[in-house]
């Protein structure tokens, strides 16, 4: 008799501790805790970078596309940048659009962490209804002496994780401050033109990249 | 005294015409001029200010530099506060006063920033804002020469910021006070180095005027609207949105309202 009991409860309590080591509990922090992460790393990236102290950021670049993308939904970004013209896009195109969307983003995202590395991004705490599917995560970013401006991140919750899907700074929508270009470059020379001037703008960024051009010392 | 009147009625008129008849997005109906003004100035920068600023950045401590921005700030707190009253934000501009007074004599004329240790932080606010919040549209984009990006509604704004600051009152003497505002400028633009070289990077194609604009018009958007964060109407549309993909599209129709209808769209009457 007891030994049977034993043994049932031993099996119950193998049952509920692989039941709970199987689901990945620990796999989504909540988005701000994220956001909050990942901002942290790519800081000691461009900080701690010996390329970029060289003046090449490409490695630098290489590490950062590696870090947020995973946490970023491009294809999503690419679309609303382009807007109601995304729907006439073949497949092909569309994957075009979006490399090339993300390779500009990171790239300038890169840059222009490199530029200000003194700042301190500090991320606000976040107030989320459990079953949420979008949220928005306010950070500040702080320079040394000058006021602080708010980068708030839109988010949506996609196949149980968390990604970004739109950047404000200071309130600017990034995907919206994008709009007004792709437009005009589409209406110019269709969507093909605009994958054109999204890839001759990348390989410039790339050279300059290389070239010790990101001497910008403040 | 009537020619004046008849005048400034006239001016209300054609204001109140092409602001009133304005949606967004961007109206640029002279973009052609726009755009020679933006390289003018661009030309400018790249080979006077910007150097200058660079120059500047080189030559004082990050210190000196702060309180320079300061002392010039703290001028601006003046414009600021008046705008803040004529909307209605009687707290904000109570704060703003108190800031002019805290730096201006703990602060030491303004050169410390003492007021925003003490928590009383640094709004911004303009005739141009305090029109659009009175209901104004921005108006078409005008890129003006030197200052830069600029909308109808916020160029016609901008002697009334100039007539409300103290800066002029300062001293009457044309040398110290061209001195004044050219330090002002240089200060300004050392503030805003690696922004340029930013801009670049992220616009589209080889000219930034596209991108320079849609942040101008979205900034001051959203400055009106105390800063509301974006709201993506278009997605409704976006074929992407897992909102979107989850749905069966006729039973649950995308546009169906939802919370999301923005305060911040100005409904011309």
């Amino acid at each position: 008799m007891m030994p049977r009991f034993f043994r049932r409860a031993a099996v119950s309590v193998l049952c509920a501790a692989s039941f709970v080591l199987a689901t990945p509990v620990w796999a989504e922090d909540p988005p701000d805790v994220q956001v909050k992460n990942v901002s942290a790393e790519v800081l000691a990236i461009v900080r701690e970078d010996k390329g970029i102290a060289a003046g090449d950021m490409r490695h630098a670049v290489e590490l950062i596309d590696a870090k947020v993308s995973p946490h970023f939904n491009f294809t999503r970004m690419a679309a609303l940048a382009v807007g109601r013209d995304w729907r006439a896009a073949t497949p092909e195109q569309k994957t075009a659009l979006t490399a090339e969307f993300r390779a500009l983003l990171v790239r300038s995202y890169s840059n222009a962490l490199n530029r200000f590395k003194e700042l301190q991004i500090v991320v606000k705490p976040l107030r989320m209804e459990a079953n949420a599917d979008e949220v928005i995560v306010r950070t500040e970013v702080r320079q040394p002496g000058k006021a602080a401006d708010t980068v708030d991140y839109s988010l949506e919750k996609k196949d149980g994780q968390w990604k970004v899907y739109d950047v404000s700074v200071a309130g600017v929508s990034l995907i919206s401050s994008y709009r007004d270009s792709f437009g005009q470059e589409i209406k110019a020379s269709g969507i093909d033109g605009l994958i054109k001037s999204l890839k001759a703008k990348n390989s410039k960024n790339s050279e300059s990249d290389a070239a010790s051009g990101n001497s910008a010392k403040k | 005294m009537r020619a004046r009147q008849v005048w400034a009625a006239v001016g209300a008129l054609v204001l109140a015409k092409t602001v009133w008849a304005q949606a967004e997005p961007v109206s640029d109906p002279i973009e052609p001029v726009n755009r020679v003004v933006f390289g003018f100035n661009n030309r400018l920068d790249r080979y006077l200010m910007k150097p200058v600023a660079q120059g500047y950045v080189a030559a004082v401590p990050t210190s000196a530099r702060v309180g320079v921005s300061n002392f010039f700030g703290n001028f601006g707190d003046v414009p600021t506060a008046f705008n803040n009253l004529l909307q209605g934000k009687v707290g904000a501009a109570a704060s703003d006063v108190g800031r002019i007074l805290v730096n201006s004599t703990v602060g030491i004329l303004g050169f410390i920033d003492v007021a925003s240790e003490v928590g009383l932080n640094k709004h911004k606010e303009d005739f141009g804002l305090t029109l659009g919040h009175w209901g104004v549209g921005a108006g078409p984009y005008m890129v003006l020469p030197l200052l830069g990006p600029s909308t109808l509604r916020d160029t016609v704004a901008l002697p009334v910021d100039y007539a409300v600051g103290v800066q002029r009152a300062v001293t009457q003497e044309v040398a110290v006070r061209n001195a004044m505002t050219g330090l002002q400028l240089v200060s300004v633009r050392a503030d805003l180095l690696g922004l340029d070289q930013t801009l670049e990077e992220a616009a589209l194609g080889d000219d930034t005027y596209a991108l320079v604009r849609s942040l101008y018009v979205q900034r001051r958007n959203n400055l009106v609207n105390g800063g509301a964060p974006p709201r993506h109407d278009d997605d409704l549309d976006d074929p992407e949105s897992p909102h979107n993909q989850a749905k069966s599209a006729p039973l649950a129709p995308a546009t169906a309202p939802t919370p999301e209808s923005s305060p911040e769209k100005k409904e011309s009457p």
